[in-house]
């Protein structure tokens, strides 16, 4: 759902993330090394900038990532921790542990976007609106940020996933 | 309400090198280091080197039973830090703040199930909010959760959110256990080193790891009231390089920017010193100098604290804030343990020896996975 509108997937689960990269993004093939966290991450964010109506793309210091979760990078961590479990099977994947911190989403999206603010992430117990609003609203404090991608981006696996994002923009 | 500032009015370090802040500086002045090599540990196949935790020493808690080691590290941490202050840590009015990469990681090993099913499982909110309760606080605890640059971060997120005056304090503390997964991850990277670490050194070759807890809790103090010799965070910021998910901007950027932001307002004579992040990676301390030398920081004395500790990961930004404040106390620049031969591309300052300043002013900085640098430049407050 995007700005209030549903837009048109298909596939089951994770499948729909590379559905809708194929149908709505398409010129970014390092969403393929992606792991489940940062596809959504990434997808989610791909919907609202492209409809923004800026400029993409030029690096700016001024727009802010910052996303909350309560999985943390779980599909990573179980990934990886399946790579060491056994001794006598046992290959641990760097390209899979790359991805067990949470904040990897934020840097997949500054890569694309150029975005060279800040990009935080954090994680809650729950999805704590207030919280989150009051955390959001404390960042401009850092004066160079003028707006924030903002969300809560929880990514459990590949049938349990949410993504809620916008954009703020100081007045 | 608006407006206050941070002002750090207790902390702790749990590390090899001791219990309280106290005595993990005494052993840092004293050059001591809590690394050592493990041959076979946890049936890894390659050795490493590391500051490793004897569990077993750690003091009791009262009704510990059910408590991860992890989870424990923070309490003991936290407790410590409460009793140095009349911080109330059941107010609404106090805030817990965490940081850590990996939390209770350590449990995946041991269970066969990916969902969270009981109460001590390894998601970082559950951790958190299992620590809140035990501490009695009844706010939603916030998890930092920014690769390394966490602790530097929580920090800045402390300030921000006394700022706003909604809370009067807000507990910083930073945690990483060392476990397998960990261990095995970094070395499937290729970036640890089974010798002692060597910051910005031409021999460097990579990282020590290190367990550890610190806790810095902050007071939010109206600009006109603060006590004269009060550590402040004045100003800190946050920036990607935009680069690379695993590999620092070869120019430095993200670095570069938050180093730029948070010296606004202040001129290099008065910085004692940088505490870098100084990992001993070809790429990392590389990427620091570059950062240093293009803001213009390079006659600055740049220090690591990766070669006493081990890089601590959550930990790694609060406690290498501590150890930077009580050196400063003292008028202290410490040495960069492991250090002997500059090996990076720029030619800045690191401190070789214990040195002595007048200057009651540092930069703390570190970088992370993600692309992610933080900075703060703290202030020791002269009326």
């Amino acid at each position: 759902m995007l700005n209030g509108h549903c837009l048109e997937t298909s596939g089951n689960g994770s499948e729909m993330l590379t559905d809708a990269y194929r149908r709505y993004v398409g010129d970014y093939p390092k969403f393929f090394k992606m792991d489940g966290l940062s596809r959504l991450g990434f997808i989610a964010s791909e919907l609202i900038l492209q409809r923004l109506g800026e400029e993409r793309f030029t690096p700016r210091t001024d727009r802010a990532v910052i996303l909350f979760n309560r999985s943390g990078s779980i599909e990573a961590d179980v990934h990886y921790q399946s790579t060491i479990s056994d001794p006598d099977n046992f290959f641990p994947s760097p390209s899979v542990f790359v991805y067990t911190l949470p904040n990897i989403v934020t840097g997949e999206i500054a890569i694309r976007n150029k975005y060279q603010g800040e990009t935080s992430f954090f994680v809650l117990e729950h999805e704590d609106q207030p919280t989150i609003q009051a955390m959001i609203e404390a960042s401009f404090e850092d004066e160079g940020t003028t707006s924030v991608l903002a969300g809560w981006v929880d990514y459990t696996d590949a049938h349990h996933f949410e993504a809620r994002m916008k954009i703020i923009i100081k007045e | 309400m608006a407006g206050r500032i941070a002002v750090a009015i207790a902390d702790n370090i749990i590390s090899p090198l001791g219990l309280t802040s106290e005595e993990n500086y005494m052993a840092v002045k004293d050059g001591r280091t809590g690394l050592a090599r493990y041959t076979g540990q946890w049936g890894l196949p390659d050795p490493f080197m590391a500051a490793l935790i004897d569990r077993e020493s750690l003091p009791s808690l009262p009704d510990e039973e059910g408590l991860t080691i992890f989870e424990k590290m923070v309490i003991l941490s936290i407790r410590q830090a409460l009793s140095q202050c009349d911080v109330d840590v059941t107010s609404e009015r106090t805030l817990l703040i965490l940081s850590t990469t990996k939390g209770n990681v350590e449990l995946l090993g041991k269970s066969t199930t990916q969902r969270c099913l009981t109460p001590s499982c390894p998601l970082l909110g559950e951790a958190a909010k299992t620590i809140a309760n035990y501490l009695r606080n009844p706010n939603l605890p916030i998890v930092v959760s920014n690769a390394c640059i966490s602790g530097v971060c929580a920090q800045i997120e402390a300030s921000r959110l006394l700022a706003t005056g909604r809370y009067d304090h807000a507990i910083v503390c930073g945690a990483d256990v060392l476990s397998p997964f960990i261990v095995s991850g970094f070395q499937s990277l290729k970036a640890l080193t089974d010798e002692p670490c060597r910051p910005f050194d031409i021999d460097r070759t990579g990282i020590n790891l290190g367990d550890a807890a610190a806790t810095i809790i902050y007071r939010g103090v109206a600009a006109d009231a603060l006590p004269s010799g009060a550590w402040t965070l004045v100003k800190g910021a946050v920036r990607n390089d935009a680069h690379h998910i695993s590999s620092p901007s070869p120019t430095g950027d993200g670095c570069y920017n938050a180093l730029r932001y948070v010296m606004q307002g202040a001129c290099e004579e008065d910085i004692a010193f940088i505490n870098a992040h100084g990992t001993a990676t070809l790429f990392n301390d590389e990427m620091e100098s570059v950062a240093i030398f293009r803001a213009g920081l390079s006659q600055i004395p740049v220090n690591s604290l990766k070669g006493y500790f081990g890089h601590t990961m959550g930990a790694a930004g609060i406690l290498e804030t501590i150890i930077s404040m009580r050196a400063l106390n003292e008028g202290i620049i410490l040495p960069t343990k492991g250090y002997e031969c500059l090996g990076v591309s720029k030619k800045i300052n690191i401190a070789t020896e214990s040195g002595h300043t007048d200057s009651r002013s540092f930069v703390k900085m570190m970088s992370g996975f993600g692309g992610c640098n933080a900075a703060i430049r703290f202030c020791e407050y002269q009326s």
